[in-house]
């Protein structure tokens, strides 16, 4: 017999809760059943990035996170960045405008770690960047315009010059 | 979708403990970056699992009334990484868990299970073994407590004793290793990110007060042998030595006679053993700077 | 106003950038059921029995499905266009399942089910006896007598041998006083690692077969699919979603017969087959590892007498795309540096590893990585500066090839090299790191790449597109040649718009996923084609767009069609500059006229039949830490001449991404094989040794925009082109920083070691006194 259990958690500022197979991944979860395709699914052994999610604001591969772990838990994906009308966060535009979106199956796992960062409210060196970024993979843009896109919204965020 | 027969979810120790003894056959959860990567893989699949990782009281740094740092099992590498204690008293810890996988692995997987996993290669285990930790297991028989060295007993097992309802609920670092204790530690790794460790080398000294000796110095391996080991006759060239270059090679050359590492896929022998000499060399003479001394 | 030319945001950016953008997975019917393949544990070996018992026991299997319920029908798996001559056709060596199974991870069985975890248990639970055969897993063993033989039609495992010959290369090798080259170079095999995995469904609707797949080509998959299931071509129909990368893995028909077939099997219901990244790295398809053998015969001023060169390419269990591949890498020799004698022969040979197919550079980059470092040793050898030596012999201005027509209009070698040169200091650099003593080592190196756009006139070469005038204004466009990530669609809105004449590049609405019921025929993305081919098609095709505008726009308003012009989206006397209407004022009249309504749509097919080079270079500076074996690039500059850039930030990112695999192939990545086995070791990308953010350097990047002038954008090849030449230059940096010349990649801390302390530069004192 399938064991089910209820979860509820807050995803993307609303708080929601649905009868989960408990053999379910956070990113099971996500994708079927609350339809948060941005969740990508690129290796599910938390090697590539592309599922991760903030959970109470740190970031989680989805693929190795148990469902019934959301209990309490608030997630965000990046559809919660989006605006009511479709108005895009500044990192969000930052990837657009950096040209660091190409095929786009990393983005969204990176743009959510990207957030844990900024939300820091710090300025860090560009090796703890690259530090902090190391854990998603891509094959489209050799990381360098993510970087530039990072970067720039953390100095914008802070006020400051930036120093290319 | 993980392949697994039933899910018990512990809310705390006691709870986990029941848990244990009701299901022997089940395996325990915490973080799950091992266990769920096994089950997948089909090795662990269509068994029952005890999820511990809900159990909040199992997580945090703090210095207990013996003067320990007792670091909870269920607490995160990032969470070791940030935590101040750790900073003030034992940063080279913070250091070798800041290296492990990725960010978000770092924030999943857990001290514990690092440790009772087993293997050799965490990154975790040859700084705990360096100094010299004490392991907190708690069952149906109380709190037992035994040094980490004799936790492991060989790949991929632990002294668990499931019959007795065990989990492990902290890691403690006793005053006597941490005081006046400066570290460093190595991960060797074919990348700089997302690595698993080729080998990892992490010493730490206590010099004299003048800082013109080493009063003790330890070190430890992991991937250097089938469990994370300490390298007693580099220490033993070390131990009351003056701070010289000279003594630096010996003491690196002189781990050859402890550690064995094997022949793998993943690296040879050969390569293996010159990387670990390599790496004393260096992780000695860092821990010595970090405690103020000057190599002459 | 140009509308190429200018650095405009993706048009799939905002999508992307919010996680709506549909892959294939995102648009799977829910009661799809579950296909799990059942792959070899075995390199080589026929299966003899399947025994499905216990997994047809396992609550929730469907259906299991083994290689002895399959078609008899072998099928060719290469992402060419179809030719109508049977000699040039592909290789049809495999089956939807094989009872030959010839590498480790070959499709043996599948087990359909309800659900993800009843698939897998199924697939667990069959039992496979195999009767074993030996395996080879070396390309020059593999042609040796006695060797394993992989498939009856292919004797020695040769799948073909070609040669060309130049001039007279015994008798050039006796001219007096040359100095000889001579070294053998190995390539690894690598795998694309995408990161969405590939994966389909497929379904059927009023008896026709549906496959949603990630695929770069979805009008040759319809293809294929016809010819495995012995069905009608046109009884399928392939729709192609956005892709999450693709890199020539999903050039190549993967699962999406299998899925086709296993939706007949079970009524038409939706069926999906997800690639995990374990069966990507190893059951779709690999790079192929070709080793070289060159020969330099040089002039004590640095000219070549002659040359030889013998390729052996590892083509592993099937054809797959099979000799082109190191045909064309063979072919870049004589032309890369021109040299009146040579001899060139290469072999494309089975041996038990996964199937090699078509990956980023097609050839180039193994070639690239032999030459470039043979190359670098020749310039030592007569006390060249590698620049310098490359100057002197490579391919030069006006340099013609008779054989595809190309013509080196510009000098662009030379001028790639001295910008490259100019941006990383090479010169001042090169001699700063000479003679150095100590632990940490630094050095600088080049090199440089030769490709060619398109395959033409190896294979057809077409491109076919449709514009329909919308009511506002804009135009709607279609074509098959593919969006997968490196911004192709919003490349053909900028020539669309430019060609037709619209305001911007957002007056165009590229419809991305091609649909092969809808979609005008296309071959899709590959051989860096996409900008250059859809560019004479848009071309064409607007042509015919405008001359419908126009002639209905001489009705409305009286002026002949000479005399108007379309810019920015009006319709503009010439003579004057006076605007007489706006397209949406056309478009609205034409639609709604009572008595003459016209939708006005163009489309048209361009048989393209040019083929046009393009050159670059990589300067790469490393550091060594010799006692960690460890090289470590600390800067790295791509130049390259693609013709004139249509969306230059776009064409940066493409470069950033070529010069990150670049690094890949050079210090890290290979697909490694348990050689008691045949086992893969590593398929996952812990274990595979994709770079990550923490091993580059900033990527730098510049271009020479020579106008290309066949192209009528004036563009040629840059998707592949950026993967080319990173790893000789990385191979060379070291080669200067340590004196040890490493002729096979990736130059990672094992070969490093072993390689360093042959050279002496380290010493385990220990191993030599146990006499290792």
């Amino acid at each position: 017999m399938t064991q089910y259990k209820l979860v509820r958690c807050n995803i993307n500022g609303k708080d929601v809760a649905k009868m989960v197979d408990v053999r379910a991944s956070l990113t099971d979860m996500l994708r079927n059943d609350y339809r948060l395709t941005s969740v990508k699914k690129g290796c599910e052994v938390g090697e590539c990035g592309a599922c991760n999610v903030l959970i109470d604001g740190e970031a989680f591969n989805s693929c190795i996170y148990l469902a019934v772990w959301a209990e309490g838990k608030h997630i965000r994906t990046l559809e919660g960045l989006v605006g009511p009308n479709g108005e895009l966060s500044d990192i969000q535009q930052a990837f657009i405008d950096e040209t660091a979106i190409q095929c786009g199956f990393c983005t969204p796992g990176f743009i959510m770690t990207a957030v844990e960062i900024l939300e820091a409210g710090k300025l860090y060196s560009d090796d703890e960047l690259r530090k902090l970024l190391s854990g998603h993979l891509c094959r489209c843009t050799g990381y360098e315009n993510i970087f530039r896109a990072v970067k720039k919204t953390m100095y914008r965020r802070l006020g400051k010059e930036i120093d290319f | 979708m993980y392949d697994m027969k039933a899910l018990y979810e512990a809310e705390s120790v006691q709870d986990a403990i029941r848990l244990r003894l009701e299901h022997p056959e089940a395996q325990i959860i915490a973080g799950g970056s091992d266990v769920l990567v096994q089950m997948r893989e089909g090795k662990r699949a269509g068994k029952e699992l005890i999820s511990i990782y809900m159990i909040d009281q199992m997580r945090g740094v703090s210095i207990d009334e013996e003067e320990n740092i007792r670091i909870g099992s269920l607490t995160s590498f990032s969470h070791i990484t940030r935590d101040p204690i750790i900073q003030k008293y034992i940063n080279v810890l913070g250091e070798a868990v800041d290296q492990v996988g990725s960010p978000q692995i770092r924030n999943i997987g857990t001290i514990g299970g690092n440790t009772c996993n087993g293997v050799t290669s965490a990154d975790s285990a040859s700084t705990l073994h360096a100094w010299e930790a004490i392991v907190e297991l708690t069952g149906i028989n109380g709190v037992r407590r035994l040094p980490i060295k004799d936790f492991y007993i060989k790949a991929g097992t632990v002294d668990i004793r499931a019959e007795e309802g065990e989990i492990q609920t902290a890691i403690l670092i006793p005053k006597a290793s941490y005081e006046n204790t400066f570290g460093h530690y190595i991960k060797y790794g074919m990348r700089n990110a997302m690595e698993i460790a080729s080998l990892g080398c992490s010493v730490n000294v206590r010099l004299s007060p003048d800082k013109q000796t080493i009063e003790r110095c330890r070190i430890a391996y992991g991937v250097a042998g089938p469990v994370p080991m300490r390298a007693p006759s580099a220490e033993a060239v070390a131990n009351g030595s003056r701070l010289t270059q000279a003594m630096i090679d010996e003491f690196a050359l002189a781990v050859l006679l402890d550690i064995n590492p094997r022949n793998s896929w993943r690296a040879s022998r050969d390569f293996r053993q010159h990387i670990a000499v390599e790496m004393a060399r260096r992780a000695l003479k860092e821990s010595i700077e970090r405690a103020g001394g000057v190599i002459e | 106003m140009q509308k190429v030319g200018k650095s405009e945001i993706r048009v799939d950016a905002y999508d992307k950038a919010t996680g709506r953008t549909k892959y294939y997975e995102d648009r799977m019917p829910q009661e799809a059921l579950y296909v799990r393949i059942k792959h070899a544990e075995k390199a080589h070996a026929i299966v003899k029995s399947v025994d499905c018992a216990e997994a047809l026991a396992v609550p929730g299997v469907v259906k299991v499905l083994t290689c002895f319920d399959v078609p008899d029908i072998p099928f060719p798996t290469a992402g060419h266009p179809w030719s109508m001559d049977p000699g040039h056709q592909d290789v049809a060596d495999r089956k939807l399942l094989n009872t030959h199974v010839r590498y480790w991870g070959d499709d043996v069985a599948v087990v359909i089910a309800e659900d993800e975890v009843a698939a897998n248990r199924g697939v667990r639970a069959l039992k496979v006896e195999y009767e074993e055969l030996p395996f080879v897993l070396d390309v020059q063993k593999a042609m040796e007598p006695g060797a394993p033989q992989l498939h009856e039609a292919f004797p020695n495992n040769i799948l073909k041998h070609t040669s060309s010959r130049l001039g007279d290369y015994a008798a050039a090798i006796q001219e007096e006083g040359l100095i000889k080259v001579e070294g053998w170079y190995d390539t690894p095999t690598v795998q694309h690692a995408h990161i969405e995995n590939h994966g389909c469904f497929a379904y059927m609707e009023n008896g026709r077969i549906t496959v949603v797949s990630s695929t770069q080509i979805p009008h040759i998959i319809r293809r294929v699919v016809g010819q495995a299931l012995g069905r009608p071509w046109a009884d399928i129909q392939i729709i192609k979603p956005y892709i999450g990368g693709g890199f020539g893995n999903k050039q190549d028909a993967l699962y999406e017969p299998l899925c086709a077939w296993c939706t007949t099997q079970v009524g038409g219901r939706p069926v999906r087959i997800d690639c995990a990244r374990e069966e990507t790295f190893v059951s779709n398809r690999v790079r192929h590892a070709i080793r070289f053998h060159i020969v330099s015969w040089l002039r004590k001023d640095g000219t070549f007498a002659a040359r030889k060169v013998e390729c052996f390419s590892n083509q592993g269990a099937y054809a797959s795309h099979g000799h082109s591949i190191v045909a064309k890498a063979m072919g870049s020799f004589p032309q890369h540096y021109p040299c009146p004698n040579m001899e060139c022969d290469a072999w494309t040979v089975y041996t038990n590893r996964p199937a090699a197919g078509a990956m980023r550079g097609y050839g180039m980059p193994q070639a690239s990585f032999a030459d470039e470092s043979n190359i670098d040793e020749c310039a030592l050898a007569v006390g060249m500066d590698p620049v310098e030596f490359r100057k002197l012999n490579i391919m030069p201005q006006g340099f013609h090839d008779n054989f595809s027509g190309n013509t080196n209009y510009y000098d662009t070698y030379r001028e790639c090299m001295a910008k490259g040169a100019e941006i990383i200091d090479y010169a001042r650099k090169r001699k700063e790191y000479e003679h150095q003593t100590g632990n940490i080592r630094k050095g600088i190196g080049v090199a440089t790449f030769w490709y060619n756009t398109a395959v033409y006139p190896i294979s057809l070469e077409t491109s076919s597109n449709r514009m329909q005038l919308n009511l506002d204004g804009t135009v709607t466009m279609q074509c098959g040649e593919t969006e997968i990530g490196q911004g192709a669609d919003t490349a053909y809105a900028q020539m669309t718009a430019e060609a037709v004449g619209l305001a911007s590049y957002k007056d165009v609405h590229v419809v991305s996923c091609q649909d092969t019921d809808i979609t005008p025929t296309g071959l899709g993305a590959y051989a860096s084609r996409q900008t250059y081919v859809a560019g004479f098609s848009i071309r064409q095709t607007a042509g015919l767009l405008r001359d419908k505008i126009l002639q209905y726009a001489r009705e409305v308003t009286r002026q002949s069609v000479d005399c108007m012009d379309i810019i920015d989206g009006n319709i503009v006397r010439k003579a004057d500059g006076m605007i007489l209407m706006s397209l949406k004022e056309l478009a609205m009249t034409a639609q709604y006229n009572s008595v003459h309504s016209e939708h006005i749509t163009a489309e048209s097919t361009y048989t393209i039949r040019n083929n046009a080079y393009s050159f670059g270079c990589t300067f790469a500076e490393v550091e060594v830490d010799l006692a960690m074996c460890k090289a470590q690039v600390t800067r790295i500059v791509n130049v390259h001449d693609c013709g004139k850039l249509i969306n230059p930030a776009l064409a940066e990112a493409q470069v950033h991404g070529g010069m990150s695999m670049a690094i890949g192939y050079g210090l890290s990545e290979q697909l490694i094989f348990d050689e008691k086995t045949g086992r893969p070791l590593n398929n996952n990308l812990l274990d595979y040794k994709l770079s990550t953010f923490m091993d580059h350097p900033r990527l730098e990047c510049s271009f020479i925009e020579n106008p290309e002038p066949t192209s009528p954008f004036g563009t040629k090849a840059l998707g592949e082109p950026p993967a080319c030449s990173g790893a000789p230059a990385i191979r060379n940096a070291i080669l200067q920083a340590t004196g040890v010349a490493i002729n096979h990649n990736p130059i990672n801390p094992h070969v490093l070691y072993a390689e360093l302390r042959k050279a002496g530069l380290i010493h385990d004192t220990w191993l030599d006194e146990e006499g290792k």
